[in-house]
């Protein structure tokens, strides 16, 4: 299938969902509308809505505050599960002693925590970046230590044959192993860092593209809702496409999914 | 030529390398254990060449990692006369297996080589273009190891081992991936390389034309379990040896034929065992 195509069928697939949200939502069927303007508002209205906020240039300050989030949470969250990761796959024991409490932590509902961060660092961006870096953390931690942990020993020894020892066995192969596993874990920890300041600032703050959705919510007002919506999810593909250029770049000895057949 | 399990050529020095009484064998899961190879007695001279064939499956691989320090045995494995504690830092292991770091480029998987010795950056590299360009992979410096074939990473792994210059050299059927004249033209490329300082080296082959044009000996081993070397054929082909020309020459096919009667039956019975599953 052509890029162009694909791109086409994309753009179909939007304007389909935008027809049948406005027909339901505009057009009157039997005196009623299928899609009550209350509740699902149109499209007409939520375009106007996003205009508006591109116009008065207000956006541009939530969309910063949200991102500069992001990316905090994102590289602090990859520093300490990086590290940490290392030192549980290179100290078998430490891994050991602390498995439980590694589990129990990575299955708490980070929701639940929220509150405490904003106590903790009040409703500025660092309790949204605290949210954030509990959620990437473990991403990153995971694989850092299985890609450790799991280095093909055949690699291993050769590299050991061929005379190295600890800071060159760290530098040529149990990083580079373990970055090729948190670079393929790329997407999933950038987008859980955005998850992590959008959910934080849905939950309390003066600032950001979630609070923008929840003070639209607050009033009721289902335009600003879906506007602030939509801006998230354009913001969400535009740093997913950042990321993979980055992947390709860092991740160019890799084989490609399609060169392999 | 043919005469059982013997030691090397009587010398005075230390054999570069020298298993006696060696036993191998394997922890398996269900906490059994699996007796790779036993009785193993052999001893590569300074300078030797010697090949090892066997079925597939019974303890090649094993044999030389034993010697490059690898895994735990049983009995005496003695490196120019020291004991072997821990990694044999003497010698150079091209593995049977793919063993490029992925993540480095042809170049710098053979330049990262002389890092340990302390060489630097620079005239690394400069060595590195030089092995490469030698066993004929000039055009390939900057391709990751998935973007060669099979044989193209075998060579990149040879320029790899030899660029350190070890002292021994194990090599675990490096040619294997390669198409046949290729192989024969790495094969001179080995001998001449070889021939000029004379490394211990101990060789394995599937390919017996290969055991008997490269080495001084070929040993032959039984198929596995507790597999043994059954058979060593001393080699008495004049050297230098152009391997395209001494394959037609009547001992060789004196030699091959000899050998190939003691490795069909261990082959027939390696087929026999795998086909019948585990006793
Ligand atoms: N780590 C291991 N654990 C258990 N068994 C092993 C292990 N490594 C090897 N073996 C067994 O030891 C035997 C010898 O293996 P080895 O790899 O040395 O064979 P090989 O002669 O090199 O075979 P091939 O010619 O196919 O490469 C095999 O039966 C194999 O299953
Ligand atoms: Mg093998």
């Amino acid at each position: 299938m052509s890029r162009l195509n694909l791109l086409l069928l994309q753009i179909a697939i939007a304007a389909a969902i935008i027809l049948v949200w406005y027909i339901g939502s505009s057009v009157p069927i039997g005196g009623t509308c299928l899609l009550p303007k209350f509740f699902f508002s149109t499209p007409v209205d939520v375009l106007a809505r996003i205009e508006k906020m591109f116009a008065n240039a207000s956006i541009w300050r939530h969309i910063y505050i949200t991102l500069t989030e992001t990316a905090l949470a994102f590289f602090i969250g990859s520093g300490l599960g990086i590290v940490i990761g290392f030192w549980f796959a290179r100290k078998p024991y430490v891994a050991a002693v602390l498995d439980p409490y590694v589990k129990a932590a990575n299955a708490l509902p980070r929701v639940v925590l929220a509150p405490i961060f904003v106590l903790w660092f009040g409703l500025g961006i660092w309790s949204k970046v605290a949210l954030g870096v509990t959620l990437v953390f473990f991403i990153v931690f995971f694989n850092v230590y299985q890609g450790v942990k799991e280095v093909n020993p055949v690699i291993l020894a050769n590299a050991r044959m061929l005379g190295m020892k600890d800071r060159q066995l760290m530098r040529h192969v149990y990083w580079p192993a373990a970055l090729s596993w948190m670079f393929s874990s790329l997407h999933t920890a950038v987008g859980f860092a955005l998850v992590g300041a959008v959910v934080g600032e849905y939950l309390g703050s003066a600032a950001g593209l979630g609070y923008l959705i929840q003070e639209a919510e607050g009033v009721f007002d289902v335009a600003g809702v879906f506007a602030g919506m939509i801006v998230l999810a354009i913001v969400v593909l535009v740093v997913d496409w950042l990321v993979t250029l980055l992947e390709n770049r860092l991740l160019a000895w890799r084989p490609r999914a399609a060169e392999r057949i | 030529m043919s005469s059982g399990v013997s030691s090397a050529l009587p010398t005075d020095e230390a054999s570069a390398i020298e298993l006696r009484n060696v036993e191998i064998a394997f922890r398996l899961a269900d906490r059994s254990e699996y007796r790779a190879v036993r009785d193993i007695d052999l001893s590569v001279a300074p300078g030797e060449f010697v090949t090892i064939v066997g079925p597939t499956g019974c303890g090649k691989s094993t044999i030389l990692n034993a010697v490059a320090g690898l895994v735990a045995v049983r009995g005496n494995v003695r490196v120019f006369g020291a004991p072997l504690a821990g990694l044999n830092t003497r010698a150079g292991y091209l593995f049977q297996q793919d063993a490029l770091m992925p993540w480095k480029t042809a170049l710098a998987n053979v330049a990262v080589a002389l890092e340990p010795a302390g060489v630097p950056v620079v005239e690394a590299r400069d060595k590195a273009r030089l092995w490469l360009q030698r066993v004929g992979l000039a055009n390939f410096l900057d391709r990751y190891p998935h973007q060669l074939s099979g044989g193209q990473r075998k060579r990149v792994a040879l320029a790899q081992t030899l660029i350190r210059d070890p002292e021994i050299l194990l090599m675990d059927e490096p040619f294997g991936p390669l198409d046949a004249q290729t192989r024969t033209l790495m094969g001179d490329l080995l001998l001449s390389l070889w021939s000029a300082d004379r490394k211990a080296v101990l060789f394995v082959t599937h390919d017996l034309d290969e055991a008997i044009s490269l080495a001084d000996r070929v040993l032959v081993m039984s198929a596995g379990p507790a597999a043994r070397i059954i058979a060593e054929h001393r080699i008495d082909l004049p050297r230098p040896r152009a391997s395209t020309d001494i394959r037609l020459e009547p001992r060789f096919h004196a030699l091959q034929r000899a050998i190939w009667a003691d490795l069909r039956d261990e082959v027939m019975r390696a087929y026999d065992n795998a086909k019948a599953g585990p006793e």
